[in-house]
């Protein structure tokens, strides 16, 4: 989206200027994503009823399955990087990570959104009319049918599915996701701060949506979105603001501009550094670091589940990608003044994320706080300013991303009668239920501990060296203490599924579709191999740095 | 000295021959096994256990096969992978294969294998009434040991620190695990929770003192670390023995993180043994004793170690007597002995090798008093209050024989296993130059004495006397039938004695021990102390006599009262509370913690509504009602973050432009 606005403008504006020469093979997953989310929405309107969320299914998946082709194709040439659309766009190897990484998170997103079979008809519905109606309906509906006969069916008639309403799913959620998703990948790549924002509202204007499309606790769903939307909006303005006084500094927008400016000028610092604190709140909240963390704990837990987890790991693959690139590219000049108050922000927020974390009774909640502190963490690695901590960092993003994703798919397989069991009460004794999920989900909870052999051990092991070896010993220390305390409440739920008896009328546990199992698979699966076999993803993190 | 010793390290070769190059098999078995009987489920349980001890067995045929080829020489290492490689940060998946390892893979896999053999027995019926989920609970119990005997293996066999640490998670997840296996005691639970909090505490020094490792030398691995130690300025030395040392207090339940290890016995008897008395809880001692050319170039650091196991036998020795739970006594018994062992490799260079000869010799008597003691228990309906025992010698003839052996081993009977290698670190104490040697001396010897009383008084009130247990019901209401174990029980334990009896001989007898420890610790130093070593002999001797003879005086001469009397003595009350340790804990880690979690919550719930309502109310009556309007918490996230950016902004303009 952000891609063609530019293309658009530049062509109108000038005849007379030759139009900048763009390389088509290395946006060619942008354009990919956003070109099949348009198409998604020609489906929507177009396609007959019925056949819409398979081919939206398909659509998506293959659109992301093409995209990571193309991606990893251009990736083996081992291309220089580059800077095209007149500079807006850098692709460099950060940025094909990045866009990997998402890809890969998106894929599983899409995986859990496209679920039909835990909650029947799917996890989304659009107007409120459609809110689940106390009538009992057998589960096999003719809405149901088509191509849910591939998926695993219901296993018993338990009263979640007798009495949930099979008013079909709503299908936007696919475009809406591909939107954002561009958006995010166009976040992490944008050379300019210019479409850096527009590719900010790309992404998050269908967040807002999807956070409001959930089928159960629609009040909760929409007050989540109403609250991400208004402040969301209210960090757009400071990101804005930010963006004003910067171009007021460096008579630019780009970001090598901003940082030639900074080399060596006599400009006015207060232009720079506010423009900077500015804009790195409106990205720190995307990021949810705290203090501008509080609406995360709100949106985790009202949104759907399996939207909360495209939230979790994608917005801040995306929003950490861009913190990344303005740090390195556009302040690393003027790092020295500025270090120190990044350094209190990280410390904020993993104190916050590991502190409150301990008292949340409701786990979305509680893996939100994680959140927070794993925000820390990455923040840690964000400020070195190393070529170790930029590879540490975005190691951490993928191996943070892949985890959380298949916690919200484990999330969401636990359920009552009233939907999603996310009560931590309901959680104890689950390993007597259903042993498989205990063991995945106490795995995956290991994992955001930090144990080892586990993607989460090797992603705090590589930030936290690189960030000894850039001098950061103090941040180093309270990152293990917030470590060692966010490892308590990540106990808590290990304790409480092995070592309680369950609840008498405690939660059934979903089996889970085809679709979910592939993302819960794929997050276990790429957990353990970067716990032990990290060697192949740590070395493309760190072939090279950004361009601009 | 120690200059000359770190100036030539001990050459490290590569592994050679298939054995050696395929050591990582010793780990892989148990692993294996575990991951078997974890995915197999109820098919396995029939053979599950077959299959645990099995596996477990086989890799302590190995350990003793590559024992016979590799013997007492310089380490080998043995690269299996590049595990993390980034830019300068190289760790390998890589085994060290040298005297100190191949002595602790022979105590795990050993001890591992008597006490999986005897857990066939204690897991077969023991199930608290649950029969008819007996079986799958065994299956995963198994399950469970495998995975711990792999992780210890890791833990010693790695080749770096990074390794250790890696075994050292390992270890304390299973012992999680198996202690919280009674899942229907809620207090198994929170002895599990308690375990990992303290011993998370130790990692986060363990972990420090890694990252500090890392960033001053490079890289962790111990031939490269040790070799280049010197290039270490004394404050960071010590504040990597410092650091390391937290992690030891962590994981060993030394003062003043002691407080988990008794509460770990809500765990199944076995696991007392194997995990909290014969291989986990020494991984400190191990830990501090492989990390020695650290330790030797740190004298204070080295103090700090004698210090807190000197402090720490003496507290597990204090508290131990005033238990009644027999198996909690075992454990600050436990407390106490490896107070010994840190007070040994505290001592130097002179007490690294004695340290580690303890640490052996009370693996194999331990172990068998905790397995003697889950044979009473498995007589007696589970009961663990020694007040109701009483006279059972002869209902279990076996177990007490077996017992006995281990409990004279333990008070350092003449001749017998723990007297040559607890004498052995007395003297070296006392060998100490100025005061230290009188205080860590003295200290030990007094320690010597009252383990000689505990101990005595757990014999006398359970194996001894009335029979105290004819006029009591079970909590089920039934007579208790106290009757001897079955062999494959009672075989282990026999084993067990007789390492008790001889192991203390066998290790010493020419320095043996010492000897093929030196590659790997260096010289044993002889300290010359104030006393001639056959007056430290005698006075260890006589102490622990005096502590059996006022054990006797105490509790073998009088009725045993069942009910525990209430109104005793002050010393009794403080040693009853465990010196006041978890009131210490709680006034030091859990208040605190709890406050910042409030204070925090109060911040983030009220205090910004707070700040809300007086910007409010300093703007006007007006916005009343506005606040009744609104639901009240978007505005003050939306506010929460105002005040965020503007502190930010300012801090930045504070900064950047003065």
């Amino acid at each position: 989206m952000g891609v063609t606005t530019q293309t658009g403008a530049v062509i109108l504006a000038q005849q007379s200027i030759a139009p900048p020469p763009i390389h088509y093979s290395a946006i060619a997953p942008v354009l990919i994503v956003l070109g099949a989310a348009c198409l998604a929405v020609l489906v929507e309107a177009f396609v007959p009823r019925r056949l819409r969320w398979s081919v939206q299914v398909g659509l998506s998946l293959c659109t992301l399955v093409a995209a990571g082709a193309w991606l990893v194709v251009y990736a083996r040439g081992e291309p220089m990087g580059l800077t095209t659309l007149a500079d807006t766009l850098a692709i460099d190897t950060p940025t094909l990570f990045l866009w990997g990484t998402l890809l890969v998170l998106g894929l599983a997103s899409i995986l859990l959104i496209a679920d039909r079979s835990v909650e029947p008809g799917g996890a989304f519905v659009a107007e409120s009319s459609a809110a689940p109606s106390p009538s009992p309906r057998a589960a096999s509906g003719g809405s149901t049918g088509g191509t849910a006969t591939s998926i695993a069916p219901a296993p018993t008639p338990a009263p979640a599915r007798a009495t949930a309403s099979v008013a079909e799913m709503r299908t936007e959620v696919f475009p809406l996701g591909l939107f954002s998703l561009g958006g995010m990948m166009v976040f992490c790549a944008a050379n300019d701060l210019l479409t850096m924002f527009i590719a900010l509202e790309a992404l998050s204007l269908p967040l807002y949506v999807m956070c409001g499309l959930a089928r159960r606790r629609r009040l909760l769903s929409q007050e989540a979105a109403v609250k991400y939307f208004l402040l969301g909006a209210f960090a757009s303005a400071f990101f804005l603001y930010g963006l004003a006084l910067l171009y007021g500094y460096a008579g630019s927008v780009e970001l090598s501009a901003i940082a030639d400016a900074t080399a060596g000028s006599l400009r006015s610092d207060t232009l720079l550094f506010a423009g900077l604190g500015l804009l790195v709140v409106g990205l720190l909240f995307k990021g949810s670091v705290g203090p501008f963390h509080m609406w995360t704990p709100d949106v985790y837990h009202g949104a759907p589940t399996a939207v909360t987890g495209f939230m979790a790991a994608c917005t801040k693959v995306a929003a950490f990608g861009a913190i990344l690139r303005v740090l390195h590219v556009a302040f690393e000049a003027s790092s020295w003044e500025w270090h120190w108050v990044l350094w209190t922000v990280a410390v904020v927020s993993m104190v916050i994320g590991a502190v409150l974390g301990l008292t949340q009774s409701d786990i979305k909640r509680m893996v939100a706080y994680s959140s927070i502190a794993h925000a820390g963490f990455l923040l840690i690695g964000a400020i070195t300013l190393t070529d170790e901590g930029l590879s540490a960092t975005l190691f951490y993003l993928l191996a943070y991303g892949v985890t959380t994703i298949a916690v919200f798919g484990v999330i969401s397989l636990v359920r009552t009668s009233e939907g999603e069991a996310t009560h931590l009460s309901a959680w104890s004794g689950l390993a007597k239920r259903s042993p498989l999920i205990a063991w995945v989900f106490t795995f995956l909870l290991l994992a955001l501990a930090g144990i080892p052999l586990t993607s989460g051990f090797m992603g705090k092991f590589v930030v936290f060296s690189a960030a000894l070896t850039a001098g950061m010993a103090p941040l180093v220390v309270i990152a293990l203490v917030a470590s060692a305390v966010a490892a308590f409440f990540y106990l808590r739920v290990i304790v409480l599924m092995h070592f309680n008896e369950p609840a008498p009328d405690g939660p059934t546990v979903s089996v889970p579709g085809a679709f979910t199992t592939a993302a819960i698979t794929l997050g276990v699966v790429v957990t353990l191999l970067l716990g032990v076999l990290p060697t192949p993803v740590l070395d493309w993190a760190s072939v090279g740095g950004f361009v601009s | 000295m120690t200059s000359s010793f770190l100036a030539t390290p001990a050459p490290v070769q590569a592994a050679q021959g298939p054995l050696q190059t395929n050591a990582w098999l010793m780990i892989a078995l148990p692993l294996l096994g575990a991951v078997v009987l974890l995915l197999a489920g109820r098919r396995a349980n029939g053979w599950g256990h077959l299959l645990g001890c099995a596996t477990v067995i086989g890799s302590f045929v190995y350990g003793l096969a590559l024992f016979a080829s590799v013997g007492s020489g310089p380490a080998h290492e043995l690269a299996l992978y590049s595990w993390i490689p980034v830019n300068a940060l190289q760790v390998d998946f890589g085994l060290r294969i040298d005297p100190l390892s191949l002595v602790f893979m022979l105590l795990i896999t050993g001890v591992g294998s008597l006490i999986h053999i005897y857990s066939i027995g204690y897991m077969a019926h023991d199930q608290q009434g649950r029969s008819g989920a007996r079986n799958t609970e065994r299956r995963r119990f198994f399950a469970y040991l495998n995975l711990f005997v792999a992780a210890m293996l890791i833990l010693v066999m790695g080749n770096s620190f990074v390794m250790l640490y890696l075994g050292w998670e390992g270890v304390g997840l299973a012992s999680y695990l198996l202690i919280g296996f009674w899942q229907q005691r809620p207090s198994a639970a929170g002895a599990a929770t308690k375990a990992f909090v303290m011993n998370r505490i130790g990692d986060v020094g363990l972990a420090l003192a890694i990252f500090l490792l890392f960033a001053q030398l490079g890289t962790t691995q111990y031939s490269e670390v040790f070799a280049r130690a010197g290039e270490l300025s004394p404050g960071v030395l010590l504040a990597i023995a410092l650091l390391l040392l937290l992690g030891a207090c962590g994981k060993s339940g030394q003062v003043p993180l002691q407080a988990w290890l008794p509460d770990a016995m809500e765990g199944p008897t076995p696991v007392s043994a194997l995990i909290h008395a014969a291989t986990m809880v020494t991984a400190g001692v191990y830990l501090i004793a492989r990390a020695n050319p650290l330790y030797t170039l740190s004298p204070g650091g080295q103090l700090a170690v004698a210090v807190v196991g000197a402090v720490t036998l003496l507290v597990g020795c204090l508290i131990g007597c005033a238990y009644d739970d027999i198996k909690k006594v075992l454990a600050y018994s436990t407390v106490s002995q490896i107070g010994y062992m840190m007070l040994a490799v505290g001592l130097g260079p002179a007490g690294y090798a004695l340290g580690i000869m303890h640490l052996l010799t009370h693996g194999f008597f331990k172990a068998g008093l905790f397995l003697g003691a889950g044979s009473v228990m498995h007589g007696m309906n589970d009961e663990v209050d020694m007040r109701k025992f009483g006279g059972l010698r002869r209902y279990m003839p076996i177990t007490f024989a077996t017992f006995g052996l281990g409990y004279l081993a333990l008070i350092g009977f003449p001749f017998l296993s723990g007297y040559y290698s607890k004498d052995a670190i007395i003297a070296a104490a006392f060998g100490q130059s100025g005061w230290q040697g009188w205080v860590f001396g003295g200290v030990a010897v007094l320690g010597a004495a009252l383990t000689a009383f505990y101990m005595t008084r757990l014999m006398l009130m359970t194996f001894f006397g009335e029979r105290r247990w004819e006029s009591l019901r079970t909590a089920g209401g039934e007579k208790f039938h106290p009757h001897e174990s079955p062999a494959v029980m009672t075989a282990p334990m026999i084993v067990l004695a007789i390492g008790s009896v001889a192991a203390g001989l066998f290790f010493t007898s020419g320095d043996r021990l010492v000897g093929f420890l030196t590659p790997a610790l260096g010289e044993l130093q002889e300290g010359h102390g104030a006393l001639p070593h056959l007056v430290i002999q005698l006075l260890t001797v006589g102490f622990a006599a005096l502590g059996v003879l006022a054990a006797w005086m105490f509790v073998g001469r009088k009725r045993v009262a069942v009910e525990r009397p209430q109104r005793v003595s002050l010393p009794v009350r403080v040693a009853r509370a465990d010196l006041y340790g978890n009131a210490f804990n709680r006034a030091m880690v859990v208040r605190p913690t709890s406050w910042l979690t409030r204070g925090l919550v109060h911040v983030d719930r009220q205090g910004v509504d707070g700040a809300v309502n007086g910007v409010a109310a300093l703007l006007g009556g007006g916005s009343r009602g506005l606040r009744r309007w609104q639901s009240g918490f978007v505005r003050s996230y939306a506010l929460s973050m105002l005040t965020g950016g503007v502190l930010l902004v300012a801090a930045m303009l504070t900064v950047g432009a003065p």
